[in-house]
Formats: C-alpha cells, sequence, structure tokens
C-alpha cells in the first residue's frame, strides 16, 4: 500500500467518524457571506447554549453551500437522524433549535428548510431535501460539489470525497493523454472569453524553454462576483488538484495563484492547503513518485481590476504597474518573466479534478453545443433567492432567474451579465440559452459569471453611467481611447443622469463607445463601453425618458426625484426628524412633519424609518400626484 | 519606518523586482500606509528608483499613502451594492466622519475608502469597519454601527 492508499484510508476514518459520529454534529457556513451574515455570533452563541447544558456535541466550520438569501445556515445532526438545516440563524434561534433539538429531542421543524442525503425518519416529516429546494434543484454541482459539506481546512475531508484522484489518474496517462481528455471533454476557459484550455495547453507544451509558469488567475474583479471566493473559500484544494493536472499537462515547474487582497479568508486557506499538500506529497520534487515536480506560489494582488489581463496580470506578478502590452507574442510563449506561461481562471481549474476523474463523456452530458458542462454563477442583485449557483451550460436567463432564483423582487427589467465588460439585457432576451455564442449575439459576453437581475426599481441608465464611472476609474491609462474616451462617456452620462442631457449626448455616447471598443489595446477598453451600448440598444426610451423628460422612473437619479411627506398620512411620531442629518424636516408630535426640499440631501434615511408610508421618494413629475410609496 | 524593521521584513525576500508588490503589502500590514521612509528604504534594497516604486504603489488601490485611523471603513460599491443603494452610504459616511475617501478623521478614530466589492453581493449593501462585515446596511443602521467602534 502506498502512503496516499495509507492516506486516504485514514482520511476516509476520520470522514465516517464525522458522518456516522456517536455525538451531534453541528455545521455553520462560516465563509466571508455567512460571516457578514452573522455566522461568528452564531457560532458563539451555539457553543455557550452547548456549555450550558454540558451537552458534547462536534462544530464543523463549513464553506458557503449557495443559498446566500438563506444565510446564516447550520447545519446539525444527531446520530442515525440525517443532516437538518436551518435558514437564517439568529443567535436566538440557534440557543433555541439548540436547546429543542439537543436537549428535548424535538427537531425544531418549524424552522429546518432541509435535509441532506436520501434517507426520511419520522423526525424529518415534512422537510423537504435541501437539494430538492427549487433553488437548487435545477442545478448541477460539479465544481461546488464539496462546497458547505466538508471542512476546507481539512485536506483529509476532500481526500475522503475521492479528492486527489483526478490528478492521480493525469499522472498515470501522460500529458498528451491529459489534453486530449480536456479537448475531448470540450473545457473553455471560465474566466470569460472561453477559449478552449487545450489550446492553451498544446501551445504552451510544444514551446521551447527550460521554464514554463502556470498562474491560476484569481483575481476576481468584476464587481457584483464572488464565484472564486466562495470555491476558493469552501473548497480549496479542488482549485489547487485542477493547478496541479494543468501544470502536468503543460510541464511547468512553478504556479502562482494570482489572488486578490480583498478576499483576506480565501488567502489564508489556500496557504492553509499549500502547506497541508506539502505534507501530503502533492508539492514538491517528484510528487507521488511520478518524476512530476511542482511548486505553488501565493501572490496577492493589490486591487486593479485590470489585471484580470493576462498581460496586465503577470505584469503585476513581475512587480509592475498591472499595464496590458499587445499580443503577440501571447503569454503561452512568452510570458512571465519571457517564459512560456498559461493563464487559467479558478473555476476551469476547479472543473478539471473532475474531467479527469470521470471522464471527457461524463463531463459532456452537461451543456449544448460548444459549451459543454457547467457555469457557475453569482445570483445577485433584485431577485428573490440571490447566493451561488452552478447550473448546466445552455440553460436558459428565465430558468436562471425565475427557477433557480425565484424571480426578480419586483418586476423584471433587465440582467446584466458579464460585469462590466458584459451587457445588460431585456426582458425579450429571457429565453436566450445562457452560452458563450448565444450571448456574445445578444452583445453581451458570459464573463466570468455574474449575474445582476435589476428590477423596476433600477435605472439602466444609473447603472451604465456605474459600470463605466468603475472601468473609467480601473482604466490603467496606457491608450487614449480608454483612458480619455471612458471618461468622456462617464461625464456624457452623468450629465443625462442630472437632466442635463439632450438627444444630441445619446448619440454621442454611441459614437464614442463605438471608437473605444475598436481601438483599445486590451479587453478592458474593448468590452468597456458595452454597458452603455447595450442599454443604448435595449433601453432607449429610458434614456429619452431622462433625456426629454428629465424623469427617472425607477426613482433612482436623485437629481431628478423629490422627498416629501404626505400630510394626510403622518401621524407626526418625529422618526425623520431624529434621523434627518441635515435638519430638514420639522414639525411637532402628533402634527404632519414638513419637508424642506432645499435642505434635503436625498440621503434616503426617513424613507427607510418611516413605517406610515408617509415618506415617498417619488419621481418629480411622474409620481408627484399619487402621493403613493413608489414599493 | 524604522532602519531596522525594514531590514526584518525585507529579509523574507530575494531582492528582485517580483518582490515590490509583496514588501509594500507587508509593509502596509506592519505600518499600516506607505511612508516616504519606507519608499526609499524599499529603493536601496531592491535598486529601483524611488520614482518607480511609487509608480506601482499608486497603480493599485490597495496602497495608502497617509495614516490610518483606528478602524477602517470600507463602503462596498460592487454592483450588487450599488443597485441596492451603496452610493447613498458612501454619501453618509463622508457626511457624518467629515471626511472623503482615501482620507483620515482628525481624531484618528476613522479612516474611509470606497472599495470595488468585498464578495458578499447577496447581502448587499455592505459595509465593514475593521474585519467586520456589516450586511444589508442602511443609513440609519450605519450610524448606529459607527458608534460601536471608538
Amino acid at each position: 500500500m502506498t502512503s496516499l492508499d495509507h492516506k486516504r484510508k485514514e482520511a476516509s476514518k476520520k470522514w465516517a467518524e464525522l458522518t456516522e459520529s456517536k455525538v451531534p454534529v453541528i455545521y455553520l457556513g462560516t465563509a466571508s457571506c455567512g460571516r457578514a451574515a452573522g455566522a461568528l455570533d452564531v457560532l458563539a452563541a451555539v457553543k455557550e447554549e452547548l456549555a450550558e447544558h454540558g451537552l458534547e456535541a462536534r462544530i464543523v466550520e463549513v464553506g458557503c453551500i449557495g443559498p446566500c438569501y438563506l444565510e446564516p445556515l447550520m447545519d446539525i445532526t444527531v446520530p442515525g437522524e440525517p443532516r437538518i438545516s436551518y435558514a437564517n440563524v439568529t443567535t436566538k434561534k440557534a440557543r433555541r433549535i439548540v436547546e429543542s433539538y439537543l436537549v428535548e429531542g424535538d427537531p425544531f421543524i418549524k424552522s429546518a428548510v432541509g435535509y441532506f442525503g436520501d434517507t426520511t425518519t419520522e423526525l424529518t416529516n415534512g422537510v423537504p431535501r435541501f437539494f430538492d429546494l427549487p433553488m437548487l434543484k435545477p442545478q448541477v454541482r460539479i465544481v461546488l460539489r464539496n462546497c458547505g459539506l466538508i471542512d476546507p481546512e481539512d485536506i483529509d475531508h476532500y481526500l475522503a470525497n475521492d479528492g486527489y484522484t483526478g490528478v492521480m489518474k493525469a499522472l498515470e496517462m501522460g500529458p498528451e493523454a491529459v489534453i486530449k481528455v480536456v479537448g475531448d471533454a470540450g473545457v473553455r476557459g471560465r474566466g470569460g472569453a472561453g477559449f478552449p484550455a487545450f489550446k492553451k495547453w498544446e501551445l504552451c507544451r510544444s514551446a521551447q524553454a527550460d521554464t514554463k509558469y502556470l498562474i491560476c488567475n484569481a483575481d476576481e474583479g468584476d464587481p457584483g462576483a464572488f464565484m472564486n471566493r466562495s470555491l476558493i473559500e469552501g473548497d480549496p484544494h479542488a482549485v489547487l488538484e485542477g493547478m496541479l493536472i494543468a501544470a502536468y499537462a503543460i510541464g511547468a515547474s512553478h504556479g502562482y495563484v494570482y489572488i486578490r487582497a480583498e478576499y483576506p479568508m480565501a488567502v489564508a486557506r489556500l496557504k492553509k492547503a499549500v502547506g497541508q499538500m506539502k505534507d501530503y506529497d502533492f508539492l514538491g520534487k517528484n510528487i507521488q513518485g511520478s518524476g512530476f515536480d511542482f511548486d505553488i506560489t501565493i501572490k496577492e494582488g493589490a486591487g486593479a481590476f485590470v489585471c484580470g489581463e493576462e498581460t496586465a496580470l503577470i505584469a503585476s506578478v513581475e512587480g509592475k504597474r498591472g499595464m496590458p502590452r499587445s499580443r503577440p507574442p501571447y503569454p503561452v510563449i512568452s510570458g512571465l518573466y519571457g517564459k512560456p506561461t498559461v493563464i487559467n481562471n479558478v473555476e476551469t481549474l476547479g472543473t478539471l479534478p473532475n474531467v479527469l476523474r470521470n471522464g471527457a463523456a461524463w463531463y459532456r452530458q452537461y451543456g449544448v453545443g460548444e459549451s459543454r458542462g457547467t457555469k457557475t454563477f453569482s445570483l445577485v442583485g433584485k431577485v428573490k433567492r440571490s447566493g451561488l449557483i452552478e447550473v448546466p451550460m445552455g440553460m436558459t436567463l428565465r430558468e436562471i432567474i425565475f427557477d433557480v432564483g425565484g424571480g426578480s423582487i419586483k418586476r423584471f427589467k433587465a440582467v446584466q451579465t458579464g460585469g462590466p465588460s458584459g451587457g445588460c439585457l431585456s426582458e425579450e432576451f429571457l429565453d436566450l440559452p445562457v452560452e458563450y455564442e448565444s450571448l456574445a449575439k445578444a452583445g453581451s459576453i458570459m464573463g466570468s459569471g455574474g449575474l445582476i437581475v435589476m428590477d423596476e426599481d433600477t435605472c439602466v441608465v444609473d447603472v451604465a453611467r456605474y459600470f463605466l464611472d468603475f472601468t473609467q476609474k480601473e482604466s490603467c491609462g496606457k491608450c487614449s481611447p480608454c483612458r480619455v474616451g471612458t471618461r468622456h462617456m462617464v461625464e456624457i452620462l452623468n450629465k443625462i443622469t442630472s437632466g442635463h442631457g439632450t438627444e444630441e449626448d445619446l448619440t454621442k455616447l454611441r459614437t464614442l463607445g463605438e471608437v473605444i471598443s475598436n481601438t483599445s489595446l486590451c479587453g478592458l477598453g474593448q468590452t468597456a463601453p458595452n454597458p452603455v451600448l447595450t442599454t443604448l440598444r435595449y433601453f432607449e426610451d429610458e434614456y429619452l425618458a431622462h433625456v426629454n423628460g428629465k424623469r427617472c422612473d425607477a426613482v433612482v437619479c436623485t437629481d431628478l426625484i423629490e422627498y416629501r411627506i404626505v400630510a394626510e398620512k403622518c401621524p407626526g411620531c418625529l422618526r425623520c426628524i431624529r434621523v434627518c442629518p441635515t435638519g430638514a424636516i420639522t414639525g411637532t408630535k402628533k402634527e404632519p412633519h414638513v419637508l424642506d426640499p432645499d435642505k434635503c440631501v436625498k440621503c434616503r434615511a426617513c424613507y427607510e424609518i418611516c413605517p406610515f408610508d408617509a415618506v415617498a421618494g417619488d419621481g418629480l413629475l411622474i409620481k408627484a400626484e399619487t402621493g403613493a410609496r413608489s414599493e | 519606518m524604522a532602519i531596522d524593521k525594514a531590514v526584518e521584513i525585507f529579509s523574507g525576500f530575494q531582492g528582485v523586482q517580483g518582490d515590490l508588490i509583496p514588501i509594500l503589502q507587508r509593509i502596509q500590514e506592519t505600518d499600516g500606509y506607505i511612508s516616504e521612509e519606507a519608499i526609499k528604504n524599499i529603493s536601496r534594497f531592491l535598486r529601483i528608483s524611488e520614482n518607480e516604486i511609487y509608480g506601482v504603489a499608486s497603480f493599485y488601490s490597495q496602497f495608502r499613502f497617509n495614516e490610518p485611523g483606528r478602524h477602517s471603513v470600507k463602503v462596498c460599491l460592487g454592483t450588487a451594492c450599488h443597485v441596492a443603494g451603496g452610493n447613498i452610504l458612501s454619501d453618509a459616511v463622508q457626511r457624518e466622519l467629515g471626511i472623503d475617501h482615501g482620507e483620515t478623521t482628525k481624531d484618528k478614530r476613522f479612516d474611509y475608502e470606497r472599495v470595488a466589492c468585498l464578495g458578499c453581493c447577496a447581502l448587499a449593501p455592505v459595509v465593514k469597519v475593521g474585519d467586520d462585515i456589516h450586511s444589508r446596511v442602511n443609513v440609519h443602521r450605519l450610524n448606529e454601527i459607527l458608534e460601536e467602534y471608538d
């Protein structure tokens, strides 16, 4: 028995000890998102509650399982019963559940959202399977298969769940065969452009050089996207195993993970996982006796969106300003320190162990046409069930937003795919299958996986302005069309959202957008105008309303709206007077208050605190008469 | 930055250009910001001009060049947060603290930055104070949150 077999056996034993634990096990999702929702407070409360009752239980901190709208999530297994999941757990609720289930033997079913596994018992009556929940049922979890289920900081958990079997297969079959499997499977780069992974690899493999590099691009810069963060926090070894496979295929001896410094927990987990890999002979010289040498360095990015571009990323790793250079030569020929370099996205790498383990045909069963497999998305914005999802390629936007996401909060208006480089798609595109080619045809891109849903309360002109403002600030400044052009576009958009735009401005935006797209060197500039161009194409009416009518029907553009107090509805509770930061609201108790529009800074504080629908942030012209709160 | 501390930080590096960003990150971690003196020390160690170091450091949004406050307030302006009203929060922070982004309050209690995305989009809008991420913040809660830190 090799030492790996031995380790795997030990790991399986350890895993079985957990799944068949003699004492209750409490799982808590404590990834960044869970923590933001208060998971650490819940953790402390659970520990206290256990101590108070003198209960023995194991606590396992897991990553994010996906449905962020249910955070914080807490699961409990008691011996002989399935793992039951509880959602939106507060400290109080957690204490109550622990007491009820572990002391009184009542699983507190009214707070349970689902159970795991296939067996039900009397206790779980009336609770659905977790993976049968409407948000999870349509999903196919390949990359995310371990997220939320295993302890990401324990390599044994990963090993016990078929971890590192993909790379062992790869090492057996040889690099050329690995490239062939990945090619046959049709794995395309998940970073956005969708370039076939095996083509990059072949080019790099055949390049002549003494040293080759592999870089894992974890510089998830798209605002509104967190797929890579979740994967690394929830299952870091999957990504690192993918790196081993890719490095072996291209013949790289050294790998870098270029990760955003804004993701401190992901960085810490990666570092820990790399240490464990060393202990388990998955890094260093002669890995698992195969003759393959490989090492990994974690490089923290320092905050520059443009570093998602390959050549800029390389410059940044070399310690320079992250400015792109013209290609060719492509990085696969001359990349990091002038050596052949392959850059793969986190998700691409996370896919590889599964492809190697299960084969190309298995992977190809998911997806359509030239887009195979699954894609992870961060489904956010004005959607009912937000979170991290993984669906087969080719699923329609409607299925993703309405079946998985439960629909938009208010009437659906648009969905933005591909982040700042992507486009805003209107309702008529809802039946569009989500795959590389059809999205491109509609003027958007697949991108890395941000899906931002907008409803009638979202102003698309404001969103377009937001994205342009973002790319303008992130432009590295090398090419004038991008540096100066995006700036002009932002200025025009500011003019429009403040009510000073003209129809001529819309023509200017179109012209500028096309010029910037055509004349910029890198992807940032080439795609920067997309949000404006697509919204101009699909939502021209909304632009015209801002320009001609000086109105923002979504009640977003602050210069075009006014806050008022509806006297008939105001009982004079003083709440808004207390929160108003500028003293714009005056009045006495039990008398309708008065809001002075000249002093009002439109900060929304009164709107949010008013329980009587008396304050309405209504459109200046459109809703001035109705007095109804816009919700 | 005292010279012995600089030596200690540099000891973990080889002295090549590729070390520049990790060194800057280490210094920011220990000092909280990149001082002029720190740049001078790096320049001597890596043998690249101060000018170039400043050029690299100022290119990336992570590095700051003035002393931070006791608590760093970061308002997320990622897309999801923007749609949920992140800019209203950044205006409110500016108003409450009386500083612009990238600045520190006179009493050194807070510094304030706007960030592109903290990756907690499903819980938008979010504000990070120190290491704590606060989710679904509104203007009213923001003031309560800020009061928790002194």
